[in-house]
């Protein structure tokens, strides 16, 4: 059991978000992280789904996922080269000038940036992987995490292979 | 210009429908003032449930889409039932919904129900038409869906301003449906299909097991011509019983839950199982990990998703069960050299027969024997759901593919006599039979209104037990003989069919049984027989739930 990162293309149409969710739990299996956009083509859209099982759990999703009529294309990038990215937004609380400018530092050591600064709180952005957002999470939680958002992993193939149409 | 209404029944007819299965309603007005005057044969039934089950019916009987029509809220809930019996049985059907108008959509309007959210998990693909010009697009490709690749329903549902709605041009019709996410594939991958006939060739004691995806492929007669020259055993599933003929030599009947004896001792011990069109259904494998525990698994099937998904095979074979049996057919050279296999199995048939006590008490088992030999293999035999299902199964001989129409996936009480209708109007020429429950004929008897009206000649043999028999059967067994809440007041059914119009008898004795089927036979028009049987008749033989397929009770052992 593993997390494996699912990209799947598919028509960008109403209900469609639904569908794809819909088979997740009407078949048993955990979303760990969605991650849903329009993409290069026009008229389709592009959702990664991180989800936990193993091979064969895997492999019967997609498979599953295969059979909606609104899906082009599903590949599972766990395995290969990748790139993968996620986004998130932290509001730490600041009670000190002393815990301020250690926040910062700390931010600065993760290259997160400071999207927003008021008198009680600052609003952090990280974008990388999960294992480095939870880091980050887990020292700014001695100061307090007032509110914290993730965008949800998106990834894709390194080089020149695509997850395209034609399934 | 024309309207959506006129679209939609124009698209239907372009589709080749000449039959559906409807009631009306507010929002589906403007399309029955269409079909006022339009050359479709519209059915009105007594229950929005019973046109899904009749437009299922059809389709089964046909191997055509059938086609089924309700108004919006209620209506298009009581589908649901239908549309998911057909879900689960792979069944082409298109079930059209009215809707509110779409200013109202999301709205909690009067009779309004999301019901292509509710059938999502339902249905092969559903659509919600936004407007007019798209109805004839929607309609074609909806046909398409539910009857390429694995069949399966279609929702349309169309809000009511779409209906009165009007089209200026009309796009001309593609000659063919391309869409990029639903590409079925058909033919067999070559090296998969090199390496099963080679384990074909290497085994020693092959079986086949046979389900309803042979049927819905029309690969009847590949199958048979694949086991007479290789001379290999079948069984197959309740679905798909009529795919090889009930006496064939190498036919071993049902497997499973309720087989027979030798179909499960032979699954047990073969070392090659050749499984097409199934999917390993709990009701078939019993316990998984003793399910062909000596065996090599061929899997056929135009369902990836289901080769692997409860048992792992060695050779996979994605596409149609027809295309890859004669393609292995063809290619086989040598016919099969596995007599002591076969002696071993002549030993098992011999031995452990399927029986029961005739002891000229009215037992149900002898009423379906005596039917199928009236009708010698003609004849459609549709049935509901629990011990009349089973019996029916087990006794009668089904000599062709597309005569045993039964709900197995969802095992829906109530299926059957709804279903008759739709086979009647997909097979005007055959004697249709509903092997009932006195339970299930309960749950759609509504539709005796509707067989008087048109005179669908369809006969409704209620195998009338006093119980839901099944579950007493279960209590008997497993629960300490603590009947609860399975006992049935007795209901004088012939006078319930009266009151609709329809002749029928009521049968007590087993010497009865034989005239009181040929009346049935020989009556025009629908004939209800109401066989009071033996209350506590058991369908033996039966694999505890969790138990290995070979450890069946009530056998000829026991
Ligand atoms: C709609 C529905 N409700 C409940 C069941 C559970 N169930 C399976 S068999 C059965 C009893 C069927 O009784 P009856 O129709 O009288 O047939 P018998 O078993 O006596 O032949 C029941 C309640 C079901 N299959 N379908």
């Amino acid at each position: 059991m593993k997390p494996h990162s699912l990209s799947i293309l598919v028509e960008n149409r109403a209900g469609v978000l639904s569908r794809v969710t819909g088979l997740f739990s009407r078949r048993g299996f955990n979303i760990e992280s969605l991650a849903v956009g329009t993409c290069e083509e026009p008229g389709m859209s592009r959702i990664t789904i991180v989800c936990i099982g193993d091979d064969a759990q895997i492999e019967q999703v997609m498979k599953q996922l295969n059979k909606l009529i609104d899906v082009i294309k599903v590949s599972d990038l766990t395995g290969n080269e990748r790139v993968e990215r996620e986004l998130a937004m932290i509001k730490v609380t600041v009670d000190s000038g002393a815990s301020r400018s250690e926040i910062l530092q700390i931010a600065q050591i993760f290259r997160a940036q400071v999207v927003d600064m008021g008198t009680k709180t600052i609003v952090l952005q990280i974008t990388g992987n999960t294992e480095k957002i939870d880091a980050l999470e887990t020292l700014l939680r001695q100061y307090g995490v007032k509110e914290l958002v993730r965008t949800g992993k998106i990834g894709m193939l390194r080089g020149s292979k695509t997850v395209k149409s034609g399934k | 210009m024309k309207t959506g209404a006129k679209l939609l029944i124009e698209g239907l007819q372009r589709e080749g429908v000449e039959t559906i299965f409807g009631y009306p309603g507010g929002v589906v007005l403007p399309i029955y003032d269409e079909l006022y005057d339009s050359p479709l044969r519209h059915i009105l039934v007594r229950h929005e449930q019973a046109a899904a089950h009749a437009a299922d019916g059809y389709a089964r009987a046909s191997g055509r889409v059938g086609v089924c029509l309700a108004t919006s809220g209620p209506g298009a809930c009581n589908l649901v039932t239908g549309i998911a019996t057909a879900y689960m049985d792979s069944i082409p059907i298109v079930a059209i919904t009215g809707q509110v108008p779409t200013s109202l959509l999301g709205n909690d309007a009067f009779q309004e129900s999301d019901i292509t959210g509710i059938t999502m998990p339902v249905t092969k693909h559903n659509y919600l038409v936004k407007k007019a010009a798209d109805l004839p697009r929607v309609i074609q490709e909806a046909f398409y869906i539910a009857g390429t690749g694995r069949p399966g329903p279609v929702l349309i549902d169309i809000p009511k301003d779409v209906s009165t709605g009007t089209v200026e041009i009309e796009l001309p019709r593609e000659e063919t449906v391309t869409l990029r996410g639903y590409q079925p594939t058909y033919k067999g991958h070559q090296r998969q299909i090199d390496r099963a006939i080679e384990l074909i060739t290497l085994a020693e004691r092959p079986l086949v097991y046979a389900g309803g995806g042979v049927v819905l492929s029309n690969a009847s007669g590949e199958l048979v011509r694949l086991v007479e020259q290789m001379m290999i055993p079948v069984t197959t599933t309740l679905m798909g019983l009529g795919a090889i003929p009930g006496d064939h030599p190498l036919n071993l009947g049902m497997l499973g839950m309720h087989g027979t004896e030798y179909a499960n001792f032979a699954v047990t011990e073969c070392d090659l199982l050749i499984a097409v069109g199934v999917r390993f259904d709990d009701r078939v494998t019993g316990k998984l990990d003793t399910f062909a525990p000596h065996a090599k698994i061929i899997h056929v099937d135009i369902d990836p998703a289901e080769i692997g998904k409860n048992k792992q095979v060695d050779v996979p074979i994605v596409g149609d069960v027809g295309n890859i049996l004669g393609e292995i057919v063809i290619r086989l050279q040598k016919t099969g050299q596995y007599h002591p296999w076969l002696e071993k199995i002549k030993g098992w048939k011999k031995k452990h027969p399927l029986r029961y006590k005739d002891d000229g008490k009215l037992r149900p088992q002898y009423i379906i024997q005596q039917l199928s030999d009236l009708l010698k293999g003609e004849g459609i035999i549709v049935s509901e759901v629990g011990q009349n299902q089973m019996w029916t199964a087990q006794y009668y001989c089904f000599r062709k593919p597309r005569t045993w129409i039964t709900s197995g996936g969802l095992g829906t009480m109530g299926y059957g006599l709804p279903a008759s209708m739709g086979v009647h109007y997909a097979r005007p020429d055959q004697a249709v039979f509903d092997i009932a429950g006195d339970g299930s004929i309960q749950m759609n008897i509504q539709e005796f209104g509707t067989i008087a009206q048109y005179k669908i000649p369809v006969k409704v043999a209620i195998l009338n037990n006093q119980y839901l028999g099944m579950v007493r059967q279960w209590q008997e067994l497993f629960y300490d003989r603590r009947y609860s809440f399975t006992e049935l007041p007795p209901v004088d059914f012939v006078k319930i069919g009266q009151a609709y119009g329809i002749d029928g008898i009521r049968v007590e004795s087993r010497d009865d049984v034989q005239s009181a089927l040929k009346t049935a036979i020989d009556t025009p028009g629908p004939f209800i027989l109401d066989f009071r049987i033996e209350r506590e008749e058991n369908v033996f033989p039966i694999v505890p739930p969790g138990a290995a397929n070979n450890e069946m009770i009530g056998g000829s052992n026991s």
